[in-house]
């Protein structure tokens, strides 16, 4: 029965949607306070059905109830009950109920924290946040619903969880992201609400600041650990695929951070405001593409659900609406609005322009390589596949001129900046980035024009940079002490997230130079070796999990005689998927990783094993966390909760710190 | 023109030759980047209406079935070598490496590499999907209907063999 009650709820959440899109609008527009004011319980009700329907699915797949298709599909007794949990989210219809979750709680989050904010204003976000609610949530009930039963004929066992997904980074990946995903459905219902109401100030960007920092930090942190997810599991000792769907998260994130950017101007100078709202449209409806691409089956990936033309189309014909009619309004009202800021050629506000040019031309190359090759299929001109070296290339050329602005960019003045006073500390950084990059590689003695001198003196420009201009702000403050307490939270976490940009383009710098690997055909007890590091074969022998068979290896590694450590590596073979998964031996340490992968077996005992030595590749992962905390820290900032009554006080205040 | 009016300008035409500038850039690496999708009977009997054939040296894509017992691995090294399928015509994919967990004789593959004679691809890259029940939707596509097709009575010169006829 705990089923039926799921989809009863879900059935319910769905009419509190539709409430929700119809009730706080229509109370915006006729200026009915009783209208408005039912916004807030409409949003909370619709959050605890969600997780009501929500907890039935996963009790659903607790009990090992496969009479509920869905759970046939995706578990099995004998997987683990963590998997068990997590396989909620390992199909398409539950991971359409883990987004309808994140959605309603972003729209109970929003409910709940910006009721400092006028009335209207925000009867007019929860809205725009109703009707995309209304959209997802007849999705999953007419399209995908998880809930369907097979009675009366259903399976003794489930057919399992793909073994990729039994892995602790399933149990995380997916949920940050789709925090992520969702969460620039509120930057998006922000200027939606602002376009309604025609009024856009530097009020409006404060308060849509915080929500946008936080999508960002969760697509971050949700991409980062797809990477990190797909190096453990595949066992290709890669990291990053140019996947489309890939791409597809990579894409948002682009926008998104042009969006943080931007509105960064928007709220302190007050200009940029129609490209703001534009970037707020655009990282939506990239999502939503994200979606699509991954949901309708026109994209053949690791990622990609079962095909179903019906939600294919379905999701393509609701991008289409959110697309045709933000633009549409946006075009209605945007040409009332007029900046008044002006600003020189040399100010911050021309360097954040470059920024954003930089990023869109970023997301544009992406957006290109993924859809060219469902283009050109389309077009009846035969199927193609699009280079990894395409995006290597174009990001190669787009990441120079961009990490030499972002150094430059903190230390720019709003309005206008006169290059004088910033010939000292400018050099000064120049030099510090050669004794860097130039010292580092003599560390590693190979001081050689390459990749990872390119990527060295980027990092070391934007790194040394972000560290001296918060030395030197501190300071301004009286002392560095002093200084500590009183600069504002989200300048911190701005340094931070520059940093963490520096700490990830170094990483795949050097990661991209000196990566070695090899693959051998080897016996027990025989020896490679791979950049001064001596791989030992011990032995390899059957091994029995719960719901899986297979063989491991064991392997002693020493670096020029010494004793490093010891790997396990696995070979498994879900007995009820019948399929065969890689699982890596790592020993990870933050100059190097060592990593093994036992392939098949051979002819006469032997194994084919892959081997890899790849320096500073932990420098990637911890670089998108950086990134993520700044994002987090700056969330932070005190300003962000102040109420819009005060809104002069910190006009001004603003204006001093600029 | 007043100082406004001028900085507005250097603004766009700086927009608009940056935007020209990548673009072209774009296209350039997108063309230089293109592998085409082949099957093996389009590979040798040529492609779309014009019947194009790729040329030698050509990087390409390939999928098809691999062929039972056609798997050939060299005693003391990684290589191997096997054939493959779709509706008749047989290419041989010639590899170094560990092959995918998926890969298994008569399960659709992809092989990614450079072509080195009429019906040998030396590849670079070989995909299976984590998925039981896969095959490339183009080999899906050009093996749809037919029930078994004896790649043995196979002979380019001559026509191919009807849907369904059995040896």
């Amino acid at each position: 029965m705990i089923a039926e009650y799921g989809q009863l709820a879900l059935t319910f959440a769905l009419c509190i949607s539709l409430a929700l899109a119809i009730v706080p609008l229509y109370g915006s527009f006729k200026g009915q306070q009783t209208a408005l004011q039912l916004g807030n319980p409409l949003a909370y009700a619709l959050f605890l059905l969600t997780a009501f329907s929500f907890w039935a699915l996963s009790y659903a797949f607790w009990s090992n109830d496969f009479t509920v298709v869905y759970v046939a599909t995706n578990s099995n007794t004998l997987l683990p009950w963590y998997y068990r949990l997590t396989a909620v989210w390992g199909g398409h219809e539950g991971s359409m109920l883990l987004w309808l979750l994140t959605l309603s709680g972003w729209i109970a989050a929003v409910a709940m924290f910006s009721r400092s904010l006028p009335l209207q204003f925000q009867g007019r976000i929860l809205g725009v946040m109703g009707l995309i609610a209304v959209g997802f949530y007849a999705f999953v009930l007419f399209m995908s619903n998880p809930f369907m039963r097979s009675l009366p004929y259903f399976p003794v066992d489930g057919r399992d969880l793909n073994p990729l997904l039994q892995d602790f980074g399933m149990i995380i990946h997916p949920p940050m992201l789709y925090m992520g995903y969702v969460g620039f459905a509120v930057s998006f219902a922000f200027a939606i609400a602002a376009l309604m109401g025609g009024k856009f100030d530097s009020t409006w960007a404060r308060w849509a600041r915080p929500w946008t920092l936080a999508a960002w930090m969760f697509l971050t942190l949700g991409i980062m650990l797809g990477s990190w997810w797909a190096y453990a599991e595949l066992g290709w000792g890669g990291w990053w695929f140019w996947d489309p769907v890939e791409n597809a998260s990579f894409m948002p994130w682009l926008v998104g951070t042009a969006l943080i950017h931007s509105l960064a101007v928007t709220e302190k100078r007050g200009t940029f405001k129609s490209w703001t709202v534009l970037l707020a449209i655009a990282a939506f409806s990239l999502s939503l593409l994200g979606a699509f691409l991954v949901r309708s089956g026109v994209l053949v990936s690791v990622h990609s659900f079962a095909a179903d033309p019906d939600r294919g189309l379905y999701l393509l014909a609701f991008l289409l609406v959110v697309v045709g009619g933000s633009l549409l309004l946006y075009a209605l009202r945007m040409n009332s609005v007029r900046s008044q800021a002006r600003y020189e050629l040399f100010s911050r506000e021309v360097l954040l322009w470059g920024n954003n040019i930089f990023l869109l031309t970023a997301t544009l190359v992406v957006l290109l390589g993924t859809l060219f090759p469902l283009v050109h299929k389309e077009l009846g001109l035969g199927s193609i596949s699009i280079g990894e070296p395409f995006f290597n290339q174009l990001f190669y050329y787009l990441v120079i001129p961009f990490a030499l602005l972002l150094g430059l960019g903190p230390w720019v003045r709003w309005k206008q900046q006169q290059v004088q006073p910033l010939l000292k500390p400018m050099s000064l950084i120049a030099i510090a980035t050669l004794i860097l990059a130039l010292g580092t590689l003599a560390a590693m003695q190979s001081i050689q024009a390459n990749l990872a001198l390119l990527g060295l003196l980027l990092g070391a420009w934007v790194g040394s940079s972000a560290i001296f201009e918060l030395l030197q702000r501190l300071q301004q403050f009286g002392s560095v002490k002093q200084g500590l307490t009183k600069l504002n939270a989200s300048h911190f976490g701005m340094t931070l997230a520059h940093i963490g940009f520096a700490v990830l383009v170094i990483g795949v710098a050097m990661t991209k130079t000196y990566s070695v690997e090899t693959q051998v055909r080897m016996k027990a007890g025989e020896q490679v070796e791979l950049a001064g590091y001596q791989f030992m074969l011990v032995e390899v022998y059957p091994l029995n999990g719960p719901n899986y068979k297979g063989e491991a290896a064991e392997l002693d590694v020493s670096y020029k005689g010494d004793y490093v450590t010891h790997l396990h590596a696995e070979k498994r073979f879900y007995t009820v998927q019948r399929s065969v998964m890689t699982e890596a031996a790592v020993h990870a340490r933050l100059s190097r990783d060592l990593y093994v992968a036992l392939g098949e077996s051979l002819s006469d005992d032997s194994w084919a094993l892959s081997f890899y030595v790849k320096p500073f590749v932990r420098w990637i992962w911890l670089g998108g966390l950086l990134m993520a905390l700044g994002g987090l820290i700056a969330l932070c900032d005190k300003r962000y909760r102040r109420g819009a009554s005060q809104k002069d006080a910190v006009k001004q205040k603003d204006s001093a710190d600029a | 023109m007043n100082p406004r009016r001028q900085k507005r300008l250097v603004a766009v035409v700086a927009f608009v030759l940056l935007l020209g500038g990548a673009i072209g850039a774009m296209l350039y690496a997108l063309q230089q980047n293109i592998d085409l999708f082949y099957t093996p009977s389009q590979l040798i009997d040529g492609m779309g209406d014009d019947k194009v054939k790729p040329e030698i040296g050509q990087r390409l894509r390939i999928g098809g079935m691999v062929v039972k017992g056609s798997v050939r691995r060299a005693p003391d090294s990684l290589k191997v070598s096997f054939d493959l399928v779709d509706t008749g015509p047989i290419v041989t994919v010639e590899y170094e490496g560990i092959l995918p967990d998926l890969f298994r004789e008569g399960q659709g593959i992809v092989a990614q590499g450079v072509l080195v004679d009429s019906t040998t691809i030396l590849a670079s890259e070989v995909l299976a999907k984590h998925d039981e029940e896969y095959m490339p939707p183009e080999v899906a596509e050009a093996v749809k209907g037919i029930k078994h097709v004896a790649p043995k009575n196979y002979q380019p010169e001559t026509k191919k063999p009807e849907a369904g006829q059995q040896p």
